[in-house]
């Protein structure tokens, strides 16, 4: 109970409460139940794109990053290429390049148009899918880099003594150390994905920041929809912030 | 090539099956040459020490067992299995040099355990995930291996919990868990608090009284004359000296090794 329970939390607890309650009470909230419905589809919009792409971008920066770390020079130079275009350009030229670019070249080809593929590549959000895994992938592609690097040499070698084949010992020695010393990373970098999100409203895609907006431009409401934004998003910060905490608590380390 | 072995106790018949044999092993390094011809044999049963000043080759020529190093040329037979190499010394296939490698426990002088991986864990990871033995049976050999080497207690905890005695004595547990016909030893103790050493100079002691084959690479010179059943002092990538241990260390022939000896007692 006095745990955490303490006079400077218990100020701030006031505090917090205090500018929720004036919120509430001295700002406009009646649109919010007209658009409920709306706002619970742009946060699961914006969850999943954010889930799918962090883990897509993940899966191909573990390549990214060995081929940089340890591949021969033809696997190398192209993803050392790969990772420098991405993070050298911004992710909203990419993201309108791959959308405007994409989008208004394949209507082009008649086998495009009459594939199965089509009703899903005339619609924005696997535009704003790939844009955002790739520029995933290209930032944790160097943190992984760095991470294969960081583990020592001598586990690997410990590994290959005992008879270990390359794949396994990539596998159950190298990849989960280097994903371990990465987790504070890429913590943080999943919180900087979180908020590359919105930019995916420009091509058309419903998330919640796009919600906010439309309530903007219907009502002329500015602030109110906002601030709401504001939580949503550092709720879902808030999540990813214990999950990666979890993650990390699962080996206990020693701070030498 | 083709010229008869300087050392002529290699051609001795062996008295026991020959674990570990080496012919004429050379290593460069570049334009540096760390090895230049070394032959040397384990028979079963025997405590081979490896004793040298910091540059001799020693660790090199340990870890050219196991091809950690690829040798620049020679001949290396596990268990009277030749390792097959190509004309420039790798070896021709990985299949082989893993099998090989699992008939060597090797211990390394900073311990190496897997930091991810409990006590335990680190001692199951091969049997279980290489070798396919049942997951039960693996951890029951283990328990009793932490056991011997006086870890029980710690099996799960991680390594970076331990002293490093009780990790280098993990490590050698570890090493023990594929069944190994013989162990490797890099310097074990050259990374130790010296309060430390004994516990795993005890350890190494007791396997080398059990019988187990070794290949020792140490500066502790007292143990290497206790446990070694033949002593091989390198210089300069050559043996300058071999034989028991009471004739190298109590009457050295060689001048270098007279001032080895003096500069490290």
């Amino acid at each position: 109970m006095t745990g955490w329970l303490q006079p400077h939390r218990v100020v701030m607890m006031a505090l917090a409460l205090s500018l929720l309650l004036w919120s509430a009470l001295s700002l406009r909230w009646d649109w919010l139940a007209d658009y409920a419905p709306l706002m619970v589809e742009g946060i699961w919009n914006t969850i999943w794109i954010l889930v799918v792409t962090s883990v897509l971008g993940m899966v191909l920066a573990i390549p990214l990053g060995l081929a940089q770390a340890a591949g021969p020079w033809y696997l190398a130079a192209p993803a050392r290429a790969f990772c420098t275009v991405i993070r050298g350009t911004p992710l909203l030229l990419q993201l309108w390049l791959l959308y405007y670019g994409l989008g208004s070249l394949f209507p082009q080809f008649p086998w495009i148009r009459q594939s199965e593929l089509w009703p899903i590549l005339r619609q924005a959000w696997p535009y704003a899918v790939l844009a955002l895994t790739l520029s995933f992938a290209g930032y944790e592609g160097e943190v992984m880099r760095g991470a294969f690097k960081g583990v020592p040499r001598g586990q690997l070698e410990a590994a290959k003594a005992m008879g270990m084949p390359r794949f396994t010992i990539l596998r159950r020695i190298w990849l989960p150390q280097a994903v371990q010393r990465a987790l504070p990373t890429l913590g943080g970098e999943t919180v900087l994905q979180l908020k590359a999100t919105p930019l995916v409203a420009t091509i058309t895609v419903l998330d919640i920041y796009a919600v906010s907006s439309r309530v903007r431009q219907d009502t002329f409401i500015v602030y109110e929809p906002l601030l709401l934004l504001a939580v949503v998003y550092m709720c879902i910060t808030g999540l990813i912030v214990l999950g990666f905490r979890q993650l990390e608590r699962r080996v206990p380390q020693r701070v030498a | 090539m083709g010229q008869a072995a300087p050392q002529t106790f290699l051609d001795l018949p062996p008295a026991r099956p020959e674990a570990i044999r080496i012919d004429g092993l050379r290593k460069s390094f570049g334009t540096i040459e760390v090895l230049r011809g070394v032959s040397l044999r384990a028979c079963e049963g025997d405590v081979v020490a490896i004793i040298g000043g910091s540059g001799s080759g020693k660790s090199t020529l340990l870890r050219c067992i196991n091809f950690l190093e690829t040798p620049t040329s020679g001949r290396i037979v596990i268990g009277g299995e030749e390792i097959v190499l190509r004309p420039d010394g790798t070896p021709a296939s990985r299949r082989q040099i893993e099998q090989a490698r699992r008939r060597l426990g090797m211990v390394f002088q900073q311990f190496n355990l897997w930091t991810h991986k409990t006590i335990l864990e680190n001692l199951t990871e091969v049997p279980v995930h290489v070798l396919g033995v049942p997951r039960a049976e693996a951890v029951a050999r283990a328990m009793a291996l932490l056991a011997r080497v006086g870890l029980a207690e710690k099996a799960e905890a991680y390594p970076a919990f331990l002293s490093g005695g009780q990790q280098q004595r993990a490590a050698i547990a570890r090493a023990l868990a594929i069944d190994p016909r013989a162990m490797l030893f890099d310097e074990p103790t050259s990374a130790l608090d010296p309060e430390l050493v004994g516990e795993v100079l005890n350890v190494i002691r007791d396997l080398a009284a059990e019988g187990r084959t070794m290949i020792l690479v140490t500066h502790e010179m007292k143990f290497a004359r206790e446990v070694a059943s033949h002593v091989i002092y390198l210089h300069n990538g050559l043996i300058e000296e071999q034989g028991p241990p009471a004739d190298l260390f109590g009457a050295p022939r060689s001048d270098r090794l007279k001032q080895f000896l003096k500069s490290v007692s």
